[in-house]
This record gives C-alpha cells, sequence and structure tokens, in this order.
C-alpha cells in the first residue's frame, strides 16, 4: 500500500496497483450523485402513481389510478362515441342515395379510404392502381359494373368464391388445354383480338380468327367484342389489359384461361365499412351513375345490379 | 502410452457417437450438424494419433512466439485472430443484409439467404462470434496480468476457445439450415445450447481458478466485471432456453413457458445480453486498455465500485421495457421502465471514469489513434446509455416502438462502443502478444478510426430519421380521424434510409479489412515504413517567408 499523490491531477491514489494500473480517490463527481439520486427519485414517484408492485393476488393499482386497457378503452369509447352519428346515418341510407347526402358522401369516402390502406392494397396498391390479374380501380372500365350499388355488391359478395351464393361468377373455357381449339386456332383468334383492340393490323390469321371468335368468343364478349357485364366478359376492343394484350400474353389466356378472385368482403367486414368501401372506390374517378335512381328507398332495385 | 490409447479410443467413440446421430436423425439440420461434429472429433483423433505436438502447430499458423514467459497467452493469440475473422464475417453478412432491404432480389430467390435466416447469422456473428471471442481473449489476458498468475487449466482453457468455435460454426450453420429456436440472440437449438452450457461452465471455472491463483491482494474492478459477466450470462442462458426437445435426434424443441411468460422470459434474457453481454464485460476490457494505453491511474475508485454494484442490479430488472404496451401487466411495465431509467447514471459511471482516466493526458487523442478509438467507444458508449433510459419511457416507447429507431440505438452501442473498444483491445494486445515492436502501421488504425467513424454516424442518423419517420407516418391521423398511411407507404418510405445505412456498413466493414490487413501483416512481422502519428515533420525549406508586399489589386 502505497498511497502518492498523482502529479497532472493532484489527487492521491488508492495505493493499489495491478500490472502498473493505479487508481485514483477522487470523490464522486456531484452532479453524478445528484442526477441519479433524483432518478431514484422519481422511480419512487412513479411506482406510487401507476400499477407498480406485485403481492400474491394482484399488484398495486397506483394512486393514479391508470391502467393501459383502461386507456385504450377509454380512447376507443371517445371515438366511437364521436364516430356513431355517422355511422347510424351510414346505415340507414339506401347506397343509391348517397350521393344526395354530400356530408356523409364525404366521410363515407374518408372512411373507405381508411379501411382500403387495410383490406385491399395487398392486391389493387397503395394507389388502387392494381396490377397485373388486379383491375386497376381508378379507370371508368369495369368487368362487373361501376355504379355504388354494383361495387357494393362485388365488395359484398366476391369474385369467384366458391359456395357462396351470389358471388360475382363466371368461367373462361380453357380453350387450348381443354382441347377445344387448336394452335392454330388460338393463334388465328389472337391476331383478331389484336386487331380488334388496334395494336395489329388486320391481316389472314386474323381474318380466319373473326370466325372462331363468333363461334366461340362472342357469346360472352359479344359479336362487337365490347364485353358483357353480365359475364364479367372484358372489353376487347379498349387498350386496358387486366392480364395484358401481347401476343404472349393472350395466348396463354386463351389457353389456359383466367379464375382472377375476390374475397367475399360481406363475410368479413360489417356493412357500414362495406358501403364506405364501395363509395371511396366510385369515387377514385371511373365510378358510374346510375341510370335510374330509385325514388323511393323503399323499392327494391335489381338483386343483381 | 496408455493414456493415448484412452484418448484415442474416447475420440473415436465421439466420432462413432455423432455417426449414429446423423443415421438416426429426424431431420435435416440435425444430420447436418452431428456431420460437423464428427468432423471436428476426428480431427481431434488425427492430431491425437499422429501426437501432434499443438504449441509446435500454433507456431506454425499462426506465428506464436514460444511461451516462456510467466503468462499463457497461446489461447488468447487464437483468440485475437478469431475475434478478427469473425468481426468481418459478421460485419459482411450484416452488410449483405442491410442491401436486402433495398434490392430485395439480394435474397437469390432460395431459403438459405433469406433475409430471415441471414439476419440472425449477422448477429450472432458480431455477438457471440466477434464479441464473444474477444471478451473470451481479453478476459484470459487481463486476469492474468492483474492477479500475476498463469492460467489455471490450460487444457480446459483451450477447450474454452475450440469449444466455443464449435458452437459458432453450430448455431451459424443452423440458422442457414432454418435450425431456430425462434428467441432473438439466443436462436440455436437445445442440443447447441447444451453444448455453450460446457463449455462456459469450463470458461468460468477456468476464470474463477486463475482468480484464487492470484498474487495480488485485491481483485482488481476489471475482473469483477468479467465475472459478473460469466456467471449472469450462465444464468441467463441456461433459464431462457429451458426446452423440451421433440426428439432427441431432432433439431426441434418447444420451450418451457407459454404465451407473455415466454415473451419476459425471453426479453429477459435478450436485454440481459445487452447489458451483461454487450455492457459489463466491455466495461471490463475498459478497465483494463484505457489506464494501460493513456498510462494514467483510473480516474476514480470509489466511482467504480458505487457504478460497478447499482449498474449490476439495476440491469437484471430492465427487460420488460421490451414488451411496453404489451399483454404484459401494467406493473411490470412500470418496473422495467423505472429501472432503466435508474440506470442511467450508473452507466454513465463507466463513462466518466474512462473519459477522465485521461485526465493528464488528453493530448494523446491527437497522437495516438488507439486512445482516439476509445473515447470514441465511450462517448458512443455514453450516447447509447442515455438513448436508452430515454427509449424505455413508456411515452417515447410509444413512438419509437418497432421502429428503425431500435436498430439505430443497437448500432450506435453495437457499432461504436463495442466495436471500437474492441478494435482499440486488438491493436493493443497484437503487437504484445507477438513480441512484435508496433504495429505494423500505426496510420491504418487512424484510417480504420475514421472509416468506423463514417459508417457509424452515416448508420445512426439514417436509422434516428427512419425510426422517428415511421413512428410518426404510422400514428398519424387524418381530419376524419383515420389513419393516413397504409403500411406498405411508411415501408416505401424508408427505401432512401435503408440505402444510407448499406453505404454506412459499407465503410465500416471497410475499416474492419484495413484491421485485417494491419493485424496480418504485424503477426507476419512486418513493419510499414511511415512518419509518426502527431509529429508533423518540420522543414525549415518548405517554411518559406510572405512574399514582399504582393500588390493586392492585382486580382
Amino acid at each position: 500500500m502505497t498511497k502518492r499523490i498523482d502529479e497532472p491531477t493532484g489527487t492521491e491514489t488508492v495505493g493499489h496497483e495491478w500490472d502498473g494500473i493505479e487508481e485514483l480517490d477522487t470523490p464522486m463527481p456531484r452532479w453524478w450523485l445528484w442526477t441519479f439520486y433524483a432518478s431514484i427519485a422519481f422511480a419512487i414517484g412513479y411506482v406510487i402513481l401507476y400499477p407498480a408492485l406485485p403481492g400474491i393476488t394482484g399488484a398495486t393499482k397506483g394512486t393514479l389510478g391508470w391502467s393501459s386497457r383502461g386507456q385504450l378503452a377509454e380512447e376507443m369509447q371517445a371515438e366511437a362515441n364521436r364516430r356513431a352519428p355517422m355511422l347510424e346515418a351510414l346505415s340507414r341510407i339506401p347506397i343509391e342515395r348517397l350521393p344526395e347526402d354530400s356530408r356523409l358522401m364525404r366521410a363515407a369516402v374518408e372512411g373507405g379510404r381508411s379501411a382500403f390502406k387495410v383490406s385491399c392494397v395487398q392486391c389493387h396498391g397503395s394507389g388502387a392502381s392494381g396490377r397485373k390479374g388486379y383491375p386497376n380501380l381508378n379507370d371508368d372500365d369495369w368487368l362487373w359494373g361501376g355504379d355504388l350499388k354494383a361495387i357494393e355488391y362485388t365488395l359484398t359478395n366476391g369474385v369467384r368464391q366458391p359456395g357462396h351464393e351470389g358471388t360475382r361468377m363466371s368461367q373462361m373455357p380453357a380453350f387450348g388445354r381443354d382441347g377445344i381449339l387448336d394452335a392454330r386456332a388460338i393463334a388465328d383468334v389472337v391476331s383478331y383480338v389484336r386487331t380488334v383492340s388496334g395494336q395489329d393490323k388486320a391481316s389472314a390469321s386474323a381474318r380466319r380468327g373473326a370466325a372462331v371468335f363468333a363461334a366461340n368468343c362472342a357469346v360472352c364478349h359479344g359479336a362487337d367484342a365490347k364485353g358483357k357485364r353480365e359475364f364479367g366478359a372484358p372489353n376487347l376492343t379498349d387498350p386496358i389489359w387486366l392480364y395484358g394484350g401481347d401476343r404472349a400474353t393472350l395466348t396463354a389466356t386463351v389457353t389456359n384461361a383466367r379464375y382472377g378472385v375476390m374475397p367475399a368482403w360481406g363475410n368479413r367486414l360489417d356493412p357500414v365499412t362495406i358501403k364506405m368501401l364501395a363509395a371511396y372506390v366510385h369515387s377514385l374517378g371511373g365510378g358510374e351513375d346510375f341510370i335510374a335512381v330509385a325514388a323511393d328507398p323503399e323499392v327494391k332495385v335489381d338483386e343483381r345490379p | 502410452m496408455e493414456s493415448l490409447i484412452v484418448r484415442t479410443a474416447a475420440w473415436l467413440g465421439v466420432v462413432l457417437l455423432a455417426m449414429v446421430g446423423i443415421a438416426l436423425a429426424a431431420d435435416r439440420g440435425f444430420a447436418v450438424h452431428m456431420g460437423i461434429v464428427a468432423a471436428a472429433a476426428l480431427v481431434v483423433l488425427w492430431l491425437t494419433v499422429s501426437r501432434t505436438d499443438y504449441a509446435a502447430l500454433a507456431r506454425g499458423i499462426i506465428r506464436s512466439p514460444a511461451d516462456p514467459e510467466r503468462y499463457d497467452d497461446d489461447p488468447i493469440r487464437w483468440g485475437v485472430i478469431a475475434t478478427v475473422f469473425w468481426g468481418v464475417i459478421g460485419f459482411l453478412v450484416g452488410v449483405i443484409i442491410a442491401f436486402q432491404l433495398v434490392f430485395p432480389a439480394l435474397n437469390l430467390s432460395n431459403e438459405f439467404t433469406t433475409f430471415g435466416r441471414m439476419r440472425p447469422l449477422h448477429t450472432s456473428a458480431v455477438i457471440f462470434a466477434f464479441g464473444g471471442n474477444a471478451l473470451i481473449a481479453t478476459s484470459f489476458y487481463v486476469v492474468q496480468r492483474t492477479c500475476r498468475a498463469r492460467l489455471a487449466f490450460p487444457g480446459l482453457a483451450r477447450f474454452v476457445f475450440w469449444g466455443y468455435q464449435l458452437f459458432i460454426v453450430l448455431a451459424a450453420s443452423g440458422y442457414l439450415l432454418g435450425v431456430t429456436e425462434s428467441r432473438e440472440y439466443a436462436e440455436p437449438e437445445w442440443y447447441v445450447d447444451l453444448w455453450l452450457t460446457v463449455v462456459w461452465v469450463a470458461y468460468l471455472v477456468v476464470f474463477v481458478g486463475t482468480l484464487a491463483r492470484r498474487r495480488e491482494p485485491h481483485i482488481y474492478v476489471a475482473n469483477w466485471f468479467y465475472l459478473s459477466f460469466i456467471i449472469t450470462i450462465a444464468m441467463l442462458h441456461i433459464v431462457n432456453n429451458l426446452a423440451i426437445p421433440v426428439s432427441l435426434t431432432g433439431s426441434h424443441s418447444y420451450s418451457a413457458f407459454a404465451g407473455v411468460q415466454d415473451a419476459l422470459t425471453q426479453w429477459w434474457y435478450g436485454h440481459n445480453a445487452v447489458a451483461f453481454f454487450l455492457t459489463v464485460p466491455f466495461l471490463a476490457m475498459m478497465y483494463y486498455f484505457v489506464p494501460k494505453q493513456a498510462e494514467r491511474p483510473i480516474y476514480s475508485y470509489r466511482l467504480s465500485i458505487l457504478h460497478f454494484w447499482s449498474l449490476i442490479f439495476l440491469y437484471i430488472w430492465a427487460g420488460p421495457h421490451h414488451l411496453h404496451y404489451t399483454a404484459l401487466p401494467d406493473w411490470a411495465q412500470t418496473l422495467g421502465m423505472v429501472f432503466s431509467v435508474m440506470l442511467w447514471m450508473p452507466s454513465w459511471g463507466g463513462m466518466i471514469n474512462g473519459l477522465m482516466t485521461l485526465n493528464g493526458a488528453w493530448d494523446k487523442i491527437r497522437t495516438d489513434p488507439i486512445i482516439r478509438m476509445m473515447v470514441a467507444a465511450l462517448a458512443f458508449y455514453g450516447m447509447a446509455t442515455f438513448e436508452g433510459p430515454m427509449l424505455s419511457i413508456k411515452a417515447v416507447n410509444s413512438l419509437s416502438h418497432y421502429t428503425e429507431w431500435t436498430i439505430g440505438h443497437v448500432h450506435a452501442g453495437a457499432l461504436g462502443w463495442n466495436g471500437m473498444i474492441t478494435f482499440a483491445a486488438i491493436y493493443y494486445l497484437t503487437p504484445r502478444l507477438w513480441h512484435r515492436q508496433r504495429l505494423y502501421s500505426l496510420r491504418m488504425v487512424n484510417w480504420h478510426f475514421w472509416l468506423a467513424t463514417i459508417g457509424i454516424v452515416l448508420y445512426a442518423s439514417a436509422m434516428w430519421v427512419a425510426g422517428i419517420t415511421q413512428g410518426l407516418m404510422w400514428r398519424e391521423y387524418g381530419a376524419d380521424n383515420y389513419l393516413v398511411y397504409s403500411f406498405v407507404e411508411v415501408v416505401a418510405a424508408m427505401k432512401p434510409y435503408y440505402l444510407i445505412r448499406g453505404v454506412g456498413g459499407l465503410f465500416y466493414l471497410t475499416g474492419g479489412i484495413v484491421m485485417v490487413v494491419n493485424v496480418w501483416m504485424t503477426i507476419a512481422g512486418r513493419l510499414r515504413e511511415e512518419s509518426p502519428m502527431g509529429q508533423p515533420a518540420f522543414d525549415p525549406a518548405a517554411d518559406r517567408p510572405l512574399p514582399a508586399a504582393a500588390p493586392q489589386s492585382a486580382e
């Protein structure tokens, strides 16, 4: 034990030495000690105010009576109360009368925007612009109808949901895979489709394809190839393609057919949320007006719009 | 001769047992692991039969100088090399996964190289392989010198080193094969856990044995920290990994705990892995290497006592702050938070003691790049241990939790504190262990310092901005009280920050490679011709007087 005064600092050493390392006997910095005490005081205060000390059957509740579940319930309740009149009004109004109430319509669109981010962006994209196999909801090209009622119906019942009555259902035959058309006929009908959609000039193949189309395709897509909504059959004359309008994709579509699906959201979401979603999707730009608005809300509109 | 036969038979037995394990394996992961064990045992078997001289082997492979002196430094030399090796591997995998988040194609479309499997590889490589080897090596170095005693049980010390490497290989290969317990920082399966337990108990025996042989009346503060690390990690490891194997020849198990108890056990372990693996023993390194390198006494003995005991007592309770606003009961969350807040000053005690040890030698920050690394390490330590208590406060946590802020916080600590102090220790140890006059290049240490620092700054600032952006976007409500952003929009907003983070990691990795060259050349006995640091040569010829009264209007 040889204590000495360390020259640069003027502090005494403790007197131990290990492998040349000594220790100074500097007192603890005051600010350090007092901050440490303050943090302990804070801890004690917090423990008194909030649930903290466990016992045999439960823990102390804290003098503020706060609990995380309680806080959540309170906040949710406040929001539910605030929203209740709007939800109530929305549940009452038939969707075809929604556009008449601009305040309610705006509230529905905002609610739909939020619900869309939770349930729909996974397939349709955060901008609702879709991607291969998932329709773009911003345009006015609708497979099953684009007015509020039709959108609400599609949302509720889904597309090609097995076992769900009323679902949007149609099935294009797999013309190639099932041997209905041979490869040459498929090539011809693809040529024809590319001609009517304005991508290719008329050709011999397309002329032959016209006959194939009339015999096999026109029944759903229409003689003018403009599609039929009752079958969800797309318009083949516009530049909008769900899977692609190039030759390879069209050949694949005709050969194997497609079978796009969407959940029947009626099984998962409440009717008001679906109404909101319909209002939001309708508002994106391509929403269609009703051909005829029912004058009396009691009058039932077509079961399958 | 007799003992040779016994040892040969024993190792042959291990090989055969592992072979049986392969034959009976219930899954691919277990079979591969038994193959690794069999290969390791075969190597030892061959070394035994050929009666290879272990010391001569070390002299040949790692140019180990003969060890006639007081201390048993052979396991430490291997440890230094292992630290550098695993460090660079860990940094490299980190850089890869950072860029995977920016460019998902780098997942390479196969199960082995996906982010999910590469991430535990990265975390375990840097924490347990890089950090763990550094801790085992430095603890063996420090305990011998501060106790003036040779390592107790030299054979066991070598077993600790090689056994730990086997643990690392089994853990790392397991992650890529999909063998995991899914417990963060404790992913290895039950049989690897059992093996680590054996190695760890051997480590404890060697360390305590050496302490018991000391020729000093007192135990130096660094050894308090090392001992608390070894004991507490043993406890944490065993409790957190209590599990029931599905099959004794398979790589699956079920945790002994369920639900929120399981989550709390996991985070009691996970937080204390940070405490007792990444803080406490690295403070031990600090307590030896900073005063040695600075050639100054420790600032305050009293502070070291108080901050040691307060740190040890408070840290172990802080884990529940990882489970704020979850199913964990409120009272446990409260305790996790207040214990974390109280930890602030005990943590800073280590920083103060480290930094203030430079009292009377502050000029060395300018002249000695190793000191500069140590100071930067302590500064990052101080920053991370302020940020930690702050993030544990529930109001802050509700914004920061689950965001990149946490990742930034961890890396400010890991890259800044653990990385920098380890690099400094390696640069201190290498010339001494290999009896070289000095490092190959001190200027390369300086390069390493700046590369690493730039890397950390890019990393941490990118993650702070990313984390706060993310937290704010998640909770942003519009005029109608609906959330404004969908999850994927928040993910998309992260892309530029992920890119900056990856670049920061690249800087850090480059610094690591500079270290590899420097350590390699030092071991090879080379000295780089370079002007010394901090003393710019005075050249009278260059010190020309100002030109006489040049006309100013000439411009």
